[in-house]
């Protein structure tokens, strides 16, 4: 019963650590959809995460605060397209570019405006997404089995941790059932197609991108105004990444991205729980070991011995119109 | 590199024109950010200008940071001949600095003139190993270089983190840090200065840096005079030719990253060998990701390399010397700094193009004119 109840409690982490795993690398697979490859989801989430703790602390609003984290990141997304769709630049350099230049901006913003070497004061509980009670969870805690699982793994959670879920189905809905998400895809694979039915490639993959920066925006402002209580300095460390692994190992598919989202953020919950744990058979394992599990399995996976991870055939090439 | 460079307008023009304008582009936006936290721009220049160029110590600094800078740059520059971008650069330069750090343990007793030399080998050697693996998947098995470079970054960081905090770490230590090596110590450049009878303030600007403008040497006369090199650019401009010329794309892409890896890795004879004497946690400190900024703006050429490595290097430390002057202004000003030239000179490397075009041709009618003339 009690390794029962701890196995609850690390798939309660997972859903929290998992939570802007999934928002970031769906950001990450609508932007890439469309062909426009994109490295920094780092720095638009991080970006958002200081806009949003900026923001609460001053209004003490977690809405503003959703909203400003939001902005920043489309705005972000906005320079990103400017360089990639409109100037053909190369989409590595320029996500690469923003990640830089976001982490230090933070920072020199953070010391001038907050005075604490970058960080925010601690938001106060209005400007915080706090968990929400489901009806009934206190009532059914102690029921065995669908106690735990009722009021620790599915209430208890923030709003971000649902959106983040209930954006998985209606991402996968707007891609594969709307007419808008067959252009899209279709100008991530063929542009020069779509550009001959008449529809304009660069005004679809602004649009991509939009809705890249607006879930970079939501996840940002989940770690620093509902996952944590304040802005920290470079505190994505790598989720970004990790996100960008994700989108890859799930093939670039909606569902299969968010499996590989809870996979690595399960590794994530796990690395915290063992640490300095001695385990049955294997004994102590290194943290470092875990910490670095969902790179290796990343690499593995693109070298082609699990699978095969085949990119949008126009990932990462600039739409250069002829007149 | 990559873009539509058919033009009618000067080489020259493309080359250096382009880039100053980027810059003072980057620069401006930089002067916004300032204006922003409401101080001066000006004043930030003046004292950036003399705290990286004002004095013997200040020179020596921005020097030292300029010499990891070559290493970096020339690593990112190179990859990009072959077309070919290595964002591992912060990953190779660590697991590099794990190369002369073994070797600096392990064969202390030698005399330096035998052991500086071994320890350079073991840098070269361990960078390029990081940087091979991605290589061979890319050669190989097409795997996308970037992503598999992002990914060995954070597992060289994993890996580094383990190996000092259980293996390497000093015995007794709470540190994660090395037993000092000091017998691997590339000398610093006062000391050298004081053996020729010439005094220089002290700085960690050492003797590194004269191999680093050896490799600059080294890397352009690979690139452009060497048979490999051509392969590599012909790869890099057209795989297609290439293989119809019989040039083997797998060798060139496995050789270039090695020599990329094993340049970067070289950060850690400036760091480590000339500076600070032992592995540390993070010593690598970002300066892979600057290779970057300073590849781009030096549009991957040796000389343009040295000269934008110098540039961020005078950043850095003009960086450090302004946040004891402007408390407001951190540090980190560089890094915003640092992303605006890689996005005004990488991604948005054409944007100003017709401007200066149209510049140019303002001025050029009347020098065609006059040709025929002569």
């Amino acid at each position: 019963m009690e390794d029962f109840t701890l196995f609850v409690l690390v798939l309660d982490a997972t859903l929290r650590v998992s939570t802007p795993l999934i928002l970031a690398a769906l950001a990450g697979l609508v932007s890439e959809r469309s062909g426009v490859i994109d490295i920094g989801l780092e720095g638009k989430m991080l970006g958002a995460a200081f806009a949003a703790a900026a923001v609460a602390a001053i209004t003490g609003s977690a809405w503003i605060a959703l909203a400003a984290g939001i902005g920043v990141s489309v705005l972000l997304a906005l320079i990103h397209g400017f360089a990639c769709i409109t100037h053909a630049g190369n989409h590595i350099v320029s996500g690469m570019a923003i990640n830089i230049f976001v982490s230090g901006l933070t920072i020199v913003l953070g010391a001038k405006w907050f005075s604490q070497g970058g960080s925010t004061p601690q938001l106060p509980h209005e400007g915080r997404f706090m968990p929400l009670e489901w009806p009934g969870a206190e009532a059914v805690a102690d029921v065995p089995v669908i106690g735990p699982l009722y009021s620790e793994l599915l209430s208890g959670h923030n709003l971000i941790v649902y959106v983040a879920f209930l954006a998985v189905p209606f991402i996968y809905w707007m891609l594969f059932k709307t007419r808008f998400g067959l252009r899209l895809r279709a100008v991530g694979e063929n542009p020069q197609a779509v550009d001959t039915a008449g529809i304009s490639v660069f005004f679809l993959r602004y649009r991509a991108v939009i809705i890249c920066g607006i879930l970079c925006g939501i996840a940002g402002t989940y770690l620093s105004t509902a996952m944590g209580a304040s802005f920290v300095r470079d505190m994505t460390a790598g989720k970004g990444y990790i996100a960008l692994a994700a989108m890859i190992f799930g093939k670039w598919k909606p569902l299969p991205t968010m499996l590989a989202c809870l996979l690595f953020g399960f590794l994530e919950a796990v690395a915290i729980r063992v640490q300095g744990a001695e385990l049955p058979i294997v004994g102590q394992i290194p943290v470092q070991f875990i910490e670095a599990l969902p790179y290796v399995l990343t690499v593995v996976l693109l070298a082609g011995f699990i699978g095969k991870a085949i990119p949008p055939k126009a990932d990462g090439v600039p739409y250069i119109k002829e007149h | 590199m990559a873009g539509p460079m058919g033009t009618d307008i000067p080489r020259w023009a493309n080359v250096v024109v382009l880039p100053i304008v980027n810059l003072i582009a980057a620069f401006l936006v930089s002067g916004l950010v300032v204006l922003i936290i409401g101080e001066n721009p000006l004043e930030v220049v003046q004292i950036l200008i003399w705290g990286a160029f004002g004095f013997e110590e200040a020179i020596g600094y921005t020097l030292f940071y300029a010499t990891n800078f070559i290493f970096t740059g020339l690593a990112v520059s190179i990859a990009f001949h072959c077309m070919l971008f290595n964002i591992g650069g912060e990953g190779q330069a660590y697991i590099g600095g794990l190369g002369i750090t073994l070797v600096g343990l392990h064969f202390g007793f030698l005399p330096p003139i035998v052991l500086i030399p071994l320890c350079v080998i073991g840098a070269a050697l361990f960078g390029a190993a990081w940087a091979f693996i991605p290589a061979y998947l890319q050669a190989k098995r097409g795997s996308h270089i970037v992503i598999t470079t992002i990914m060995f970054n954070f597992i060289a960081s994993s890996v580094m983190v383990y190996l000092l905090v259980n293996v390497l770490i000093q015995p007794g230590s709470m540190q994660p840090e090395s037993r000092e090596f000091g017998e691997a110590a590339i000398p610093f450049v006062h000391e050298a200065l004081a053996w020729l009878g010439v005094e220089f303030a002290e700085s960690p600007w050492n003797l590194s840096f004269l191999w680093a403008l050896v490799c600059c040497v080294l890397v352009w006369g690979y690139v452009w005079h060497t048979r490999w090199g051509y392969e590599m650019r012909t790869v890099g401009t057209s795989p297609t030719a290439a293989a119809y010329a019989g040039i083997s794309e797998t060798k060139s892409i496995i050789v270039t990253m090695c020599i990329s890896g094993a340049l970067a890795g070289f950060l850690g004879l400036n760091e480590i060998m000339g500076y600070h004497h032992r592995l540390l946690l993070h010593f690598s400190g970002g300066y892979g990701f600057v290779g970057i900024a300073v590849a781009l703006m030096g549009r991957s050429h040796p000389v343009g390399v040295c000269l934008a490595a110098i540039l961020f290097g005078a950043l850095y430390q003009g960086g450090a010397e302004l946040s004891f002057e402007i408390p407001t202004i951190t540090r980190e000003l560089v890094i915003v700094i640092q992303g605006l030239v890689i996005i005004f000179a990488g991604a948005l490397e054409f944007m100003f193009k017709p401007q200066v075009e149209a510049v140019f041709r303002w001025f050029m009618p009347r020098r065609s004119a006059a040709a025929p003339a002569e």
